[in-house]
């Protein structure tokens, strides 16, 4: 039993690589252009002292499961012992829950935000700095996997298995029936934010499966019509820039006590709670342009 | 002990995930297993900060009827901090892949160690 | 505290592990989704609505389709290397 156990974890932590697995050297047909993608030669691992350090290394590998095991009840039986000093769950004696920040979110958010939905309301008006720092941690996210991937020198045609998927019938069929109920829905969910669940991160993300989901079905050429580079960096920077002129011009206002254009107005109406609605679509915009460049540039390694 | 255990049962169950995404984390070799083991401790910590918000046989905070009670609703905070998060964990996810299709490109195995093994070469054929 | 939420937590906790132990890595891809869903339901029952409708699209749904799409790329990149210039094209069993 212990043994068959053992044995099963050495077989979890050395199996898996499927990919290295296949790559065996007589199997390589080397060519000349491709000398400097060539994987490092392992012709050094036949030496002594590399069998030696391999030896040594295959010890150390048999004490994994052991490490493991150990590790994980250490952390789990620390963790586990914090959590029976903890107040009892669900409680409202809480000091988290009883406190002055609680009772002044959920008694003052209605009247000064105007949001029906009071999460909505923290985090676009009393903490609408660390969104605005959140959809450029999302913008700086996007340059990164571009540069990463702009440095790839790419084939003429990465995606062979795509292009395969792109003659499905069932999967064409299928986006054509869900991509605009998937469009509409999404747009409900942003537009509507402030009055319910939901939000500009929710939303954007459901736009993005959506165009994912069209540009896996269909040639991704016609969304490359609309949505390209340019527009992308267009869109992202006219968002982001809406998003911190919006804020300065309130919290300027807010400062100096004077009267904003943008009222809490009546809740309930979907023209209403100020600049949720507009800083809603900003955020929805961003995240679902990120999304779908994400994707476009792990299939194509471009936008 | 157990009674606490059993109380805070949520709560146990984000100290377990956590470990077991941090073991998977510190000590697979594949790559892309790390990748989903941080996925499982990013989560489990999620859920760990959500349940200290949630009060038993309460409203979501979402205003209705009017009220504005504060002894209505959950507490709202916990659910406005995990909302960024889990944005920023997908961005996060998104770099980690790109830098393993890059090291795959280069090295041709998701294996950690194989990796620093032909580091160690190449930095050793340098003069 | 009902016996589903009870259900859901032991799912949870399965399917970390066994997205931790699988040896196949798509296996253990689907069982991240999976485990993606459970936690935007267990969520809807912690009261916070905004948190599932957001681990729904965005753990189960983009992170996912991320991790295939990697996977995928892996799978070609291996290809040209061990395969003819231009014989790449036929399908693969996963």
């Amino acid at each position: 039993m212990k043994k068959k156990l053992l044995d099963f974890l050495r077989e979890w932590d050395e199996g898996n690589f499927e990919f290295s697995m296949k790559m065996t050297e007589n199997q390589l047909k080397t060519r000349p252009e491709d000398q400097d993608r060539l994987p490092p030669d392992r012709s050094w691992t036949r030496t002594e002292v590399a069998r030696a350090a391999q030896s040594e290394e295959r010890a150390f590998r048999r004490l994994v499961p052991v490490f493991m095991g150990v590790f994980l009840f250490a952390v789990a039986g620390f963790l586990l012992y914090v959590v029976t000093e903890m107040p009892a769950f669900g409680s409202s004696g809480t000091p988290a829950n009883s406190g002055e920040v609680m009772r002044r979110y959920v008694e003052s958010g209605l009247s000064e935000t105007g949001a029906v939905n009071i999460v909505a309301g923290i985090i676009l008006d009393y903490r609408a700095f660390d969104t605005l720092g959140e959809s450029h941690v999302l913008f700086a996210a996007t340059i990164a996997v571009m540069i990463l991937m702009l440095l790839e020198r790419e084939e003429e045609e990465p995606i062979s298995e795509l292009r395969i998927l792109r003659n499905d019938l069932v999967l064409r069929n299928t986006a054509k029936i869900s991509v605009p109920f998937l469009l509409v829905f999404g747009i409900y969910i942003i537009l509507n934010g402030h009055l319910g669940p939901g939000g500009g991160f929710s939303g954007g993300a459901v736009i993005g499966g959506a165009l994912i989901l069209y540009s896996t079905a269909y040639a991704p050429e016609s969304l490359r019509k609309v949505l390209n580079l340019r527009s992308y960096r267009l869109i992202v920077i006219a968002a982001l820039g809406f998003y911190s002129f919006a804020k300065c011009y309130s919290f300027f206002c807010g400062a100096n006590g004077l009267e904003t254009v943008f009222t809490a107005g009546t809740p309930g109406r979907i023209f209403s709670a100020g600049l949720i609605l507009p800083l809603n679509t900003a955020v929805g915009l961003v995240v679902s342009c990120t999304m779908y460049g994400f994707y476009s540039l792990f299939t194509r390694g471009r936008i | 002990m157990i009674e606490m255990l059993w109380n805070n049962r949520i709560q146990v169950a984000a100290v377990i995930l956590f470990a077991v995404g941090l073991t998977t984390l510190l000590l697979h070799r594949n790559l892309l297993k790390k990748i989903i083991g941080l996925n499982i401790m990013d989560t489990a910590g999620y859920l760990f900060l959500t349940s200290l918000g949630y009060i038993e046989g309460r409203l979501a905070p979402i205003v209705t009827e009017g009220s504005t009670d504060p002894a209505r609703y959950v507490n709202p905070l916990p659910a406005g901090l995990v909302l960024t998060g889990i944005v920023v964990s997908v961005s996060v996810t998104a770099v980690m892949l790109a830098l393993t299709l890059r090291l795959y490109r280069r090295y041709h195995t998701l294996n950690l160690d194989e990796i620093y093994k032909a580091v160690h070469r190449e930095q050793e054929e340098e003069p | 505290m009902n016996y589903i939420e009870i259900a859901l937590l032991g799912l949870l906790i399965i399917c970390g592990i066994a997205a931790s132990l699988t040896r196949n890595l798509m296996v253990s891809l689907i069982i991240f989704m999976a485990y993606s869903v459970i936690m935007s339901i267990i969520w809807a029952f912690l009261r916070a609505p905004d948190l599932a409708v957001t681990e729904a699209a965005v753990g189960a749904g983009i992170s996912s389709v991320l991790m295939f799409i990697t996977m995928k790329k892996l799978r070609d990149i291996n290809r040209g290397f061990t395969q003819e210039e231009g014989g790449s094209h036929e399908e693969e069993a996963p």
